[in-house]
Formats: C-alpha cells, sequence, structure tokens
C-alpha cells in the first residue's frame, strides 16, 4: 500500500534534528568554511541527538534498529545545516555501519559497542583513491593473505579525520573484489599525509592515507572468513550521500526563493519576474522528484528488494545533477551576491559539485 | 509510514491492462496512426465488456465507491492510484486509443470533482448501460487556450423553463465527437454566467448527446495521437436544465469559487496526464532497451559516471527521469485519494512527465538513427503522440506558473 508520509517517530527525529540543523550547524557553517574546522562542541550536540544510536540494535549497546529510510530522512535535514558538519557529525557511521551491516556476530559485539556509548570521536573509513576512473568496484588498493593475516597495499584520499581516528575501516581488492577490513589504531606502515585542500568541504579534514603493507589479523575482514557482499555497503553510502545532496539543495532552494521574495527589481519583487519564478518552480519539481526517488531507494534497501541497488545507482546519479542544477540556479537568482561570501549559496555550491566525485563519505 | 508496495489490487488491474496493450492496442496502433479518424470499434467494445463483467472495477472513472479489499480492511481509497496505473499501461500500448477508451474521462473527473450526488448517480451512471459511452471536456476556445478567464461562451437562465441557454464556440474538444455523435455521451461546457464578473462567473455545465443546439462542426488533423478525435463544438441557443450546472448557480463577486471549482478538476486530471505521458516513455525505453541489445549493447549499471559510455549514460539518465516522474505521480494521487491539497504535487508531476516524455522520445530517435526516424518501428509515432502531454490539461509553462506561486505563496495577481 503506497504512502508518503513519515511515521510519527520519523517526524519526531525530522523535527530535532532540523531545529539542530539550523540554529547549529548553518549558524557556524560560514566561520567553519573559512576557519576549516567545524567547532567540536557543535560536532558533539549533534551526536547527542543520536541518530546512530538509534540505528543499533540493543545487543550491540544502541536502541533501536537500522532503517536505512529513517537513515536518508536523518541525513537529507543534517546535511540541510551544512555539508561539511553533517559528515562530521555522522563520521562514526562510516566504521560502525558497515560492521552492522555486513560484519559477524563477533565483529558487531567487539567493535560496535565501544563506538556508540562514547561521546562522539572520530572513526573513519578509507575507500576512494586518486584516480579519475576511481570505482568501488575496482580498487586499485590490494589485500592479500598473507599466514594469518591480511596485508594491504596502496593509497587512499578522502579519509576524514584520519590522523585522530579511533579506527578505520579500508576497503581494498581482493582477488578481484572489494572488500573491507577493519584497522585497529595506531597500526604500522600507516602513513598519513598532508590534510587535502578541496573545491569545497573545508570544514571537513581530508586526509590521503598511505598503505604500506599494513598487516592486520585475518578476524578483522569484515564478515571473517567468507567476507562480506560489497552491494549492501555501496546501496547505504548512495542512498545517503543521494539524501545529503537532497537536503543541501533545499537549503539553496529556500534560501534563493526568499532572497527572491525580498529583492526589488523593477518596481516588483524579483521572484514575481517569470524568469526567476520558473526557475524556482523547477528547483522546487526536481528537489521532490529526487527526494522519491531516494526514499523509495532506502525503502527497497530496508524490504530486500532485488532491485536496491539499482535504485540507489539511480538515486545518486540523479541527486549529483540536482545539486549542480539547483546550487547553480541559487547562486543564478542572487545575481552578484550570490558569488559573494557573506551568502552561503556559493558555499552551498562547491559543496553540490562534490557528489558527482564522492563516494562512501556517509553512510546510513 | 512510507511505503512503495504496490497493492495486489492494483497489480491484478494492471496485468489485464497489460494484456489488452499488448493485444488489442500495439497490433492496429500503426493503422489507426495512419487512418486518422478512424474509430477502433474492436478495442472500445471490448474495454466497455471489460469493464461491465468486472463490474466496473475496470472502470476509467474514479468513484467515492470502496471497493470490497477497501471496506474489508479499512484501508484507505486507492480509487487515483489504480487509475493512473491504468492510464500508464494503456498510454504503454498506445497513448491515442487511450483517449478512445470508454466509461468516463475529464468530463466524468469533472462531475465527480464538483457534483452533487444525485449528478453523479445521474451521469456518471450512462456508462454502465449496454453500450460503450463517452465524456469530454469542452473549455478552450479560439481566443482562450491557457487563460481560461477569456472564455466567452455564456450560459443564461430562462427563468419561465428553468434551462440555461448556452452560447458560443468550443474548440480542441478530446473526443467530442465520440461524446456526442459516436455514443450516447455528455460534454462539460464551461461559460460564464455573468460575463461582467470575470472569473467568478464561470461555471460547467453537463450538456448531454442529441441537446439541440449543441453540434460536433470540425475535426482537427494533428501530429499524434491521431485516432482520438479533437473536436470543434458550437453551440447555438442550445438549452440544458436548470440542474445540469456543476457549482452554485450564485454569483459572489469578489469571490472566484467558481473558478477555483474548475481549477480543482485539474488537481485530479493533470496526474492522469503526466501518467499517460509515463506510459509512452517507459515504452520508448523498453524498446531502446531492446533495440540497443539486438545490436549488443547492454547497459551497464553501478559504474561510476566517467566509466560508462555515452549512450550507456544517456541511458540512465532517461531512465532516473522517468522513474523520479513517475514517483512524482504516484505521491499526487496517493495524496488526492486521501483528500490531501495536492495542486502543488499535481502541476509537479505533470510539468516533469511531460518535460520527460518530450525529451526522452526525442532522445531515443537521436539513439538509434536512421532506424529511429523510420516509420518500421513505432517509436517516430510516439514521439509524436508524447507531445500533447506537454500541451494539455495545462501546458508545461502553466504547471510551472502554479508551482511558482505554490511554492512563493503568491496569487494569481503577484505572479502573472
Amino acid at each position: 500500500m503506497y504512502s508518503f508520509s513519515p511515521n510519527e517517530e520519523q517526524k519526531m527525529l525530522i523535527d530535532a534534528i532540523q531545529r539542530y540543523a539550523l540554529d547549529d550547524l548553518r549558524a557556524a557553517a560560514h566561520d567553519a568554511d573559512e576557519e576549516n574546522e567545524f567547532p567540536l562542541e557543535v560536532i558533539e550536540k549533534g551526536w547527542e541527538l543520536g541518530y546512530l544510536q538509534a540505528s543499533i540494535p540493543e545487543t550491540y549497546d544502541g536502541f533501536g534498529e537500522r532503517s536505512a529510510l529513517t537513515g536518508v530522512l536523518a541525513a537529507e535535514e543534517i546535511a540541510y545545516g551544512d555539508l561539511a558538519g553533517a559528515m562530521a557529525v555522522m563520521v562514526p557511521g562510516l566504521y560502525v555501519m558497515p560492521i552492522l551491516i555486513a560484519g559477524n556476530e563477533e565483529q558487531k559485539k567487539t567493535f560496535i559497542p565501544p563506538v556508540i556509548e562514547e561521546e562522539w570521536r572520530p572513526y573513519t573509513s578509507a575507500l576512494m583513491e586518486n584516480s579519475f576512473d576511481f570505482d568501488p568496484n575496482d580498487l586499485h588498493t590490494t589485500a592479500m593473505i598473507d599466514g594469518d593475516s591480511y596485508v594491504i597495499s596502496g593509497e587512499k584520499i578522502y579519509v576524514p579525520f584520519a590522523p585522530d581516528s579511533e579506527g578505520m575501516i579500508v576497503y581494498a581488492n581482493l582477488d578481484g573484489v572489494t572488500q573491507g577490513f577493519i584497522i585497529p589504531k595506531g597500526q604500522e606502515g600507516l602513513e598519513v599525509g598532508e590534510r587535502q585542500k578541496n573545491l569545497g568541504l573545508n570544514a571537513l579534514p581530508l586526509y590521503p592515507v598511505k598503505f604500506n603493507n599494513v598487516r592486520i589479523p585475518k578476524e578483522n575482514r569484515i564478515g571473517g572468513e567468507e567476507g562480506h557482499k560489497i552491494e549492501p555497503i555501496i546501496d547505504a553510502s548512495r542512498v545517503a550521500m543521494a539524501a545529503m545532496a537532497v537536503g543541501l539543495s533545499r537549503a539553496a532552494f529556500e534560501y534563493s526563493r526568499d532572497y527572491a521574495k525580498e529583492r526589488d527589481v523593477f518596481g516588483v519583487k524579483v521572484a514575481q519576474k517569470q524568469a526567476i519564478a520558473f526557475m524556482i518552480a523547477e528547483m522546487a519539481t526536481e528537489i521532490e522528484a529526487i527526494r522519491m526517488l531516494v526514499w523509495e531507494a532506502a525503502w527497497m534497501i530496508d524490504n530486500d528488494k532485488p532491485e536496491s541497488s539499482k535504485q540507489a545507482y539511480l538515486a545518486i546519479t540523479g541527486a549529483m545533477d540536482m545539486a549542480m542544477m539547483v546550487t547553480d540556479r541559487a547562486v543564478q537568482i542572487l545575481g552578484g551576491h550570490g558569488y559573494i561570501r557573506e551568502h552561503p549559496v556559493e558555499l552551498w555550491m562547491r559543496n553540490g559539485r562534490g557528489f558527482a566525485s564522492f563516494s562512501g563519505l556517509a553512510i546510513v | 509510514m512510507i511505503d512503495f508496495d504496490k497493492p495486489e489490487a492494483i497489480q491484478q488491474v494492471q496485468n489485464l491492462v497489460e494484456t489488452v496493450a499488448v493485444n488489442m492496442m500495439r497490433p492496429v496502433s500503426r493503422y489507426f496512426d495512419d487512418h486518422e479518424h478512424e474509430i477502433p470499434w474492436d478495442y472500445i467494445n471490448f474495454m466497455h465488456q471489460a469493464t461491465k463483467a468486472m463490474g466496473g472495477a475496470a472502470s476509467m472513472a474514479p468513484t467515492d465507491k470502496k471497493s470490497k479489499d477497501e471496506k474489508k480492511d479499512k484501508r484507505p481509497p486507492i480509487g487515483y492510484q489504480r487509475l493512473v496505473h491504468m492510464v500508464e499501461m494503456l498510454a504503454w500500448g498506445d497513448a491515442g486509443m487511450y483517449l478512445c477508451t470508454p466509461g468516463g474521462m475529464l468530463g466524468s473527473a469533472a462531475v465527480s470533482a464538483a457534483g452533487t450526488p444525485e449528478q453523479k448517480k445521474k451521469f456518471l451512471s450512462k456508462f454502465r448501460g449496454d453500450k460503450p459511452v463517452f465524456d469530454a471536456m469542452a473549455m478552450t476556445e479560439p481566443q482562450a487556450g491557457s487563460d481560461t478567464s477569456a472564455i466567452r461562451a455564456t450560459a443564461v437562465l430562462d427563468k419561465e423553463t428553468n434551462e440555461w441557454i448556452l452560447n458560443g464556440e468550443k474548440i480542441f474538444v478530446t473526443a467530442g465527437h465520440k461524446a456526442l455523435i459516436d455514443s450516447d455521451g455528455f460534454i462539460i461546457v464551461w461559460a460564464t454566467i455573468d460575463p461582467s464578473a470575470g472569473r467568478a462567473g464561470m461555471r460547467s455545465f453537463v450538456v448531454e448527446a442529441g441537446t439541440p443546439g449543441c453540434t460536433v462542426t470540425k475535426l482537427e488533423y494533428k501530429l499524434g495521437i491521431r485516432v482520438s478525435d479533437t473536436a470543434s463544438i458550437l453551440l447555438q441557443d442550445c438549452r440544458v436544465p436548470f440542474e445540469n450546472i456543476l457549482g452554485s448557480p450564485e454569483v459572489e463577486k469578489r469571490t472566484t469559487k467558481g473558478f477555483k471549482g474548475a481549477m480543482a478538476t485539474f488537481d485530479a486530471t493533470r496526474p492522469i496526464v503526466a501518467a499517460q505521458a509515463i506510459g509512452i516513455a517507459r515504452a520508448t525505453l523498453e524498446l531502446l532497451k531492446e533495440e540497443l541489445e539486438k545490436n549488443g549493447v547492454v547497459i551497464r549499471y553501478g559504474l561510476p559516471r566517467q566509466k560508462l559510455t555515452n549512450i550507456e549514460r544517456e541511458f540512465i539518465d532517461m531512465e532516473m527521469m522517468l522513474h523520479s516522474a513517475w514517483l512524482l505521480v504516484l505521491k499526487a494521487v496517493w495524496m488526492a485519494d486521501n483528500h490531501i491539497h495536492n495542486p502543488r504535487e499535481a502541476s509537479m508531476s505533470k510539468l516533469r512527465a511531460g518535460d520527460v516524455v518530450v525529451k526522452i522520445t526525442q532522445k531515443a530517435i537521436e539513439i538509434l538513427g536512421p532506424l529511429g526516424y523510420s516509420r518500421e518501428l513505432l517509436l517516430e509515432k510516439w514521439f509524436r503522440d508524447s507531445k500533447i502531454t506537454d500541451l494539455y490539461e495545462g501546458t508545461g509553462q502553466i504547471n510551472r506558473l502554479v508551482v511558482a506561486r505554490n511554492v512563493l505563496g503568491y496569487r494569481g495577481s503577484q505572479l502573472r
């Protein structure tokens, strides 16, 4: 039976996150971007909302269960505040969620509770690599079995909080198949490079990480000896990124809409001109269409539908274009003012372009 | 609770309609496109009999009556949701023949939306007789298209006989000939009961087949949907009973309630037109995929964009656009079924579906090159058929206006 109405619990969650997104994340976003750092207390406050904790069953010290659908609702709302801040708040999920989705019982019991019980600490994952044709299903970083260990070699980029992280998951090519491996803190052979400088996401610390024959125990392969399927993790990441693109686009849409209703031009408000009004109508339609695509993909994940991988792929494909279409227009509607860093639309445009490049920077 | 599970009742009807589309529409699609204004009676009679045999379950007109399932489980109504699934599938078969489906289209949608229980009973029961019956919407005039407030047709009450006297000229009446000449149907005529009152004076009237003073004067020759008749209708002192007016006969100056009633019809009909667009677009993508596969091109999903071929990128983008448009349709009709005010969603679904189907049919022809341009495939026909969905029931631009006013919180006077 079709329904497009979130349940009461989800509505309460959305409300709580939206307040935080506006009052805290959005309020801090401009300075955080300029200063390349998000204030820790803002991140901690986001963590205390308990979204990730609510995705984890009681057995592993959480107080709920995983729902990709609730996850995308939350991810949209938090990214509506600020993308870099949202990714920082959600960063422990990069470590916990793959283990929850694909790990074996022992791994879940060992690795999840320490993250969930504590206050926010940086945990991370390393998926992306520095090549134009980066493909999560065709990694250059390799894992080789050697006695009781796996040996990881290669180079990763876009690893959030790499130097401070309490734990990391690295994805590597094991005989042609992408597999995740749990890397404990302070592992030998791990070399963190200089912090990256990018077009956007300035407030999120991202690093290149070299793996010089990093040796980890056999049981740290996600899923244990048999390993795991990679699709569910990639799907979970794709819908999360797509939902964040919706949140970011909604922020840019609302800001430019409100600006257009205030700005005088030729004796009327600029929003009263069809050239602008039609852009606004198309932005609203685009956002709503992609949001439905994201919801459906997440619903498919929760219901083990065979098409969920394809749907998650379509969702992120549409979302990356939407983010560009909407943020570009938001800048355009503000005219020259949109180009000035006093207004947030240029930041959303810079961050929005990232969805075409980002892979695995959030998981629900 | 967000849910994308298709109800079993809808799946069953959809399967039936698919059989019809495959067996009764596709094989004659080309013939009727080549023989404009010939009427596809086999299809029409079959649909009429099928609807009767199923106790109206396949009826195109959504009703307030709940199905057995809905009553039993106290589930919310799904009438419009079922309808868009049927329309999508019929348009997948043939978008023009779909418009020849008997049993209630836009005219009955207006009766459903604005009629009294007595009017609904009287006019909607026409569809349950032995012979197929059609209805139509007569709104557009030679000088009044999107700007419906420019309508000049008049309705004057003759107090002695208690009849409305209609005068005026209507054009672009889809299935007007079938409603008035080929069956004992009716049309809905938009006219003003007070020309000085502007939109506040606008009302709609039911004019039944055989009413003196109502004549079909012309059938249009069109780019596409050629099997569907598009009629011009002349009203000359055409008298209809007082009770054939939809909505209140009183003109309250300063309110445009009557006109808004007219516009409310669109909240129901726009997602239906969007569903028609989706059906054509899905047919196109399926054909494109088939032709590509014949030539050894298989679409690979899941790869980063940089690794895709141009054809794969185009195809995946089209599939994404199509599916997201369909979800907008579903949301709009889910709202209608649940009596949630949906003008924004209805217009969003229509503008996106209209854009998407035109883009997809154009692009598919481009991708298939000389093959796509040939009349050997139905693709070129679908390209011609598709454009109507971006025009009738509100052009893409009118729907942009509706959405813009809605999201900006503007009245018509603030955003013209």
